[in-house]
């Protein structure tokens, strides 16, 4: 069929002229008529004309050429791919959710700033830290908001000499470009031969002139920063604060609350943690938490209640203002909200004891063809280390396009960069052993064509629509639009 | 909730880890750290879920809304939430592993294409946050681009976008001035001329501004550009139906809000922040964009390109932290302009300038109140009411109707002014309903 319909023509080379797939009802008047001839549009813009069955058409067959996770297992690490419940899909755009203007009278808006209000509750009993704001609209977001309300304390404390960020060498990409955005100096500091942050090398680096310590906890290969106790003190005593990137609090939820660890500041991703689903790329919704003395550094307005009544209050001196337009992405907020409900302070620690279980499952199958880097039990996510010398010259990439062929998503790959040819592997709590169990066969068997016919893992893969792209070739002389 | 494990699942994983119980696998968590009191309700089905949703929804008063001020009602066509809910957008991951995501690639590269199209822009990425936050990326860019450090915002900018452009830009070293304006509603290109020098990396123009009424816009370009700044046009994606657009006035960037194109309103979240700019600056934008490739049989392929300005490879390096942005929402917007087309945009902008017309022309004859209608407007004006506007407000709640908003609340000499917009939404006889109810409080 791909011969006659080319599965990936665009909609404007479907496009014939005078189709289309929505109608509005007449106008009296021509715009001309209210508005002056010179603010007027002078040529129709360059937009497909397709019927509304064109329109399903086209979009379907894009569907169907995507991975998903509804369809397909998605092994990323650090991503957190989590089953997303189809109740939140419904209940998360109830009409009175979605049409609910943010400059409505509050009066009428008591539903959705009484989930807000409730989310924020949430948050803040599982985390142990005093506010937690929802205006940050993904995670990286929520760092810049963490990072801008760790230098509002500093300032408001007349300690203007904190200049630098420490940010460990395992630490996301967005950790270090966070800090920067901020103002910040970004000092990387080496982690240990254990993986986690090495407390020698910190307290060598930590200053006056330290306003903070960005920790991934658990950290990015898959460790508990055994230490944080220590590290949160020497980040004190240095007078600095320990901001905590959430990004893989899917291994602590219900087993421990950030607030003990000494955390100051830090962000959650409810698009990970909290199963809303991730939409080829968001939106997500990065909630920022801090401990009392921070709080109210925070973005304004929060949602507070006061005699039974919701409502939003500015009124914070102290805030560094807004984020975002409005409130936050309250949509994903409210599928962040009905995931907690779902669960209770018995129920809480099963997500992270599951999420644990199966990467070490993982793990210890693996072991002896794939190996974990650190050959110590993990957290949520183990990650793997391949050497392509072993491995008749196949690299990573190549093991990870092999997996799209038996239908398994790809590890998170190249990532951490301390990890030579890294592969990093987060099944979650919600995967079964049957599908873990598939997913170490299709690596077998890998590991079998590795020794047998490595060209065919290296010029994998071979069964999607499309064969290995030359992703150079685009970058080169860009085409971007039509 | 949610976990499949049967004992005997956990028993034989268990036993292949060579451990007796889960407990051992985490004592990686100190045990002083280990909580066991955690202080939430009880948990609940689906079913109880799904009836708590629904009470907590009916606290939402459903009013007619008649208010804009950055977040708009329009008609969604069924189609845009039946295609975009499709598990296999839905719940893809960003589309890194470019052979497994086709599809989400491609829409990106169509979604980048009509808004070009729709802008008469070079280059757009594949979306950010919302309106805001690519307006302050844009205005960063326009500091990195000139090496100049002052930034003229228009003085009608809504006050959320002017509150997060003062967020972003606090340590970036730009300051920040604002142009004022006219008795009329529009930018004091005066004062502009008189404000603008060789220090001015760039002007914020808001067109149609937050008041809702259509700038001068060549006459602004011509002012920004004669000392050398760059033009960062905000706009509403909806009114470019009718429009002028910020390309055809030579912006070298323009941002929108991009929620108007087949996202509901959801309480101002998630909204779609749309980025573009002239193809000179296309290495300074952040976020992520998709390009054409090819695979290794020489056919057309998407991927996403030009990476190397990003985070995750140049990290505290990188133009922008920006990793996940608003994908489904920019999903709906093609699906939206893909189902209007040039057509139908046209016509949905037209009744949208019409309507708001018309319900100026109505609130003009109700005793007390008056329209400012010196300037253009697309759908949204300001009335001047004989009270406060809060007090409107609330009266016209009573009777069921939102009536605007209260620009008292960011300018004290406004109280008595309401910001009012009408969309394609409001049919004649709710712009009735306005008019009689107005007259009644």
């Amino acid at each position: 069929m791909d011969e006659i319909l080319q599965h990936n023509q665009l909609s404007i080379e479907k496009s014939h002229c005078g189709r289309r797939g929505v109608q509005f009802e007449q106008t009296q008047q021509h715009a001309s008529a209210y508005l002056p001839q010179s603010c007027l549009r002078k040529t129709a813009p360059n937009l497909p004309e397709l019927s509304e069955f064109d329109t399903v058409r086209h979009f379907t067959r894009l569907s169907q050429l995507n991975y998903s996770l509804d369809g397909q297992f998605y092994p990323l690490g650090s991503c957190t791919m989590k089953y997303n419940p189809k109740a939140y899909d419904v209940l998360s755009v109830l009409p009175q959710f979605a049409q609910a203007h943010p400059f409505a009278p509050q009066s009428a808006l008591q539903g959705t700033l009484r989930a807000l209000y409730e989310l924020q509750e949430g948050l803040k009993a599982i985390t142990g830290l005093a506010a937690f704001t929802l205006q940050p609209a993904a995670g990286a977001h929520g760092e810049l908001t963490g990072i801008l309300t760790v230098r509002a304390y500093h300032e408001s404390r007349k300690d203007f000499e904190r200049c630098e960020v420490i940010v460990p060498d395992t630490a996301h990409g967005t950790n270090p470009a966070t800090a920067n955005m901020a103002g910040y100096t970004v000092v990387n500091i080496k982690s240990g031969p254990d993986g986690c942050v090495d407390l020698e090398a910190l307290q060598a680096t930590l200053s006056n002139k330290t306003a903070a310590v960005m920790l991934t906890v658990p950290n990015t290969v898959g460790l508990f920063e055994k230490n944080i106790r220590q590290i949160a003190e020497l980040v004190h005593k240095a007078g600095a604060l320990l901001y905590m990137d959430g990004a893989n609090f899917n291994a602590l939820i219900g087993l421990a609350k950030p607030a003990d660890f000494g955390v100051d500041v830090m962000h959650l991703n409810l698009h990970k943690t909290f199963a809303a689903p991730h939409g080829g790329g968001g939106p997500g919704s990065g909630p920022v938490g801090a401990a009392a003395h921070v709080a109210k550094f925070l973005p304004k307005p929060f949602v507070v209640k006061e005699n039974g009544v919701y409502k939003l209050e500015a009124d914070r001196a102290e805030s560094i203002g807004k984020m975002k337009a409005f409130y936050g992405n309250a949509a994903v907020c409210l599928r962040g909200l009905c995931y907690l409900k779902q669960f209770d302070a018995t129920t809480l620690k099963t997500i992270a004891e599951k999420a644990i279980l199966n990467a070490n499952y993982v793990r210890a199958k693996l072991k002896g063809k794939f190996n974990a880097f650190f050959d110590t039990n993990c957290m949520h996510e183990c990650v793997l280390s391949i050497d392509p010398h072993a491995m008749n010259g196949v690299h990573t990439s190549d093991v990870a396009k092999r997996l799209l062929d038996y239908g398994f998503y790809a590890p998170t790959i190249y990532f951490p960069l301390i990890v030579p040819e890294a592969m990093m592997i987060e099944p979650t709590e919600t995967e079964s052993k049957e599908m873990l169990d598939a997913f170490v066969t299709a690596l077998e068997k890998i590991y079998d064509e590795i020794q047998t016919n490595p060209e065919l893992v290296k010029a994998a893969p071979h069964t999607q629509c499309v064969e290995r792209i030359d992703e150079v070739s685009a970058a080169r002389q860009p085409n971007l639009r039509w | 909730m949610f976990t499949p494990h049967t004992s005997q699942d956990e028993q034989q994983m268990l036993q292949t880890l060579g451990i007796s119980s889960l407990e051992e696998l985490l004592t990686q968590i100190p045990a002083a750290l280990r909580t066991k009191d955690f202080n939430l309700p009880s948990a609940l089905t689906e079913q109880q879920l799904t009836a708590y949703l629904h009470e907590l929804a009916t606290q939402n008063k459903p009013l007619k809304n008649f208010i804009g001020a950055g977040c708009y009602e329009h008609f969604i066509p069924a189609a845009v939430p039946a295609l975009s809910g499709r598990g296999e957008f839905l719940t893809a991951y960003t589309p890194y592993q470019a052979e497994a995501s086709q599809g989400t690639l491609q829409t990106i590269y169509e979604f980048q294409s009509c808004i070009c199209a729709l802008m008469e822009m070079d280059v757009a990425t594949a979306s950010h946050y919302d309106g805001a936050t690519a307006l302050a990326e844009a205005v960063l860019a326009c500091g990195r681009i000139t090496g100049r450090k002052e930034i003229l915002v228009s003085a009608l900018l809504h006050p959320h976008y002017k509150e997060v452009l003062k967020t972003y830009t606090k340590h970036s070293g730009l300051t920040i001035s604002e142009v004022k304006a006219t008795e009329n509603g529009t930018l004091d290109v005066n004062a502009l001329q008189t404000q603008i020098s060789a220090a001015t990396a760039c002007v914020v123009l808001a067109n149609p501004n937050f008041l809702g009424y259509v700038e001068q816009a060549e006459k602004i370009e011509e002012i920004t550009h004669g000392a050398g700044a760059l033009l960062t046009a905000l706009v509403n994606p909806i009114s470019l139906g009718v429009l002028q657009t910020p390309g055809s006035y030579q912006a070298d960037f323009a941002v929108a809000e991009g929620q108007v194109l087949g996202n509901p309103m959801s309480f101002g979240g998630p909204g779609l922040g749309i980025l573009t700019s002239k193809k000179a600056y296309m290495r300074q934008l952040p976020g992520r964009m998709v390009g054409i490739a090819k695979d290794h049989q020489g056919r057309r392929a998407f991927v996403l390109t030009l990476q190397a300005r990003e985070q995750h490879i140049r990290r505290e390096k990188a133009a922008s932290n920006i990793c996940s942005n608003e994908a489904i929402c920019a999903l709906n917007a093609v699906i939206y302009l893909t189902l209007l087309g040039p057509q139908g945009l046209k016509e949905v902008a037209e009744l949208n300038v019409e309507r708001a017309h018309q319900l100026a022309e109505k609130i003009s004859q109700v005793k007390g109140f008056s329209v400012l209608k010196k300037d253009p407007f697309f759908n949204e004006f300001v009335v001047q009411c004989p009270v406060a506007a809060a007090e409107v407000i609330e009266k016209m709640a009573e009777r069921g109707i939102a009536a605007g908003y209260d620009l008292g609340t960011t300018c004290a000499s406004m109280k008595n002014c309401l910001l009012v917009c009408a969309t394609e939404m409001r049919t004649e006889k709710d712009l009735q309903a306005y008019a009689d109810a107005l007259g009644g409080i």
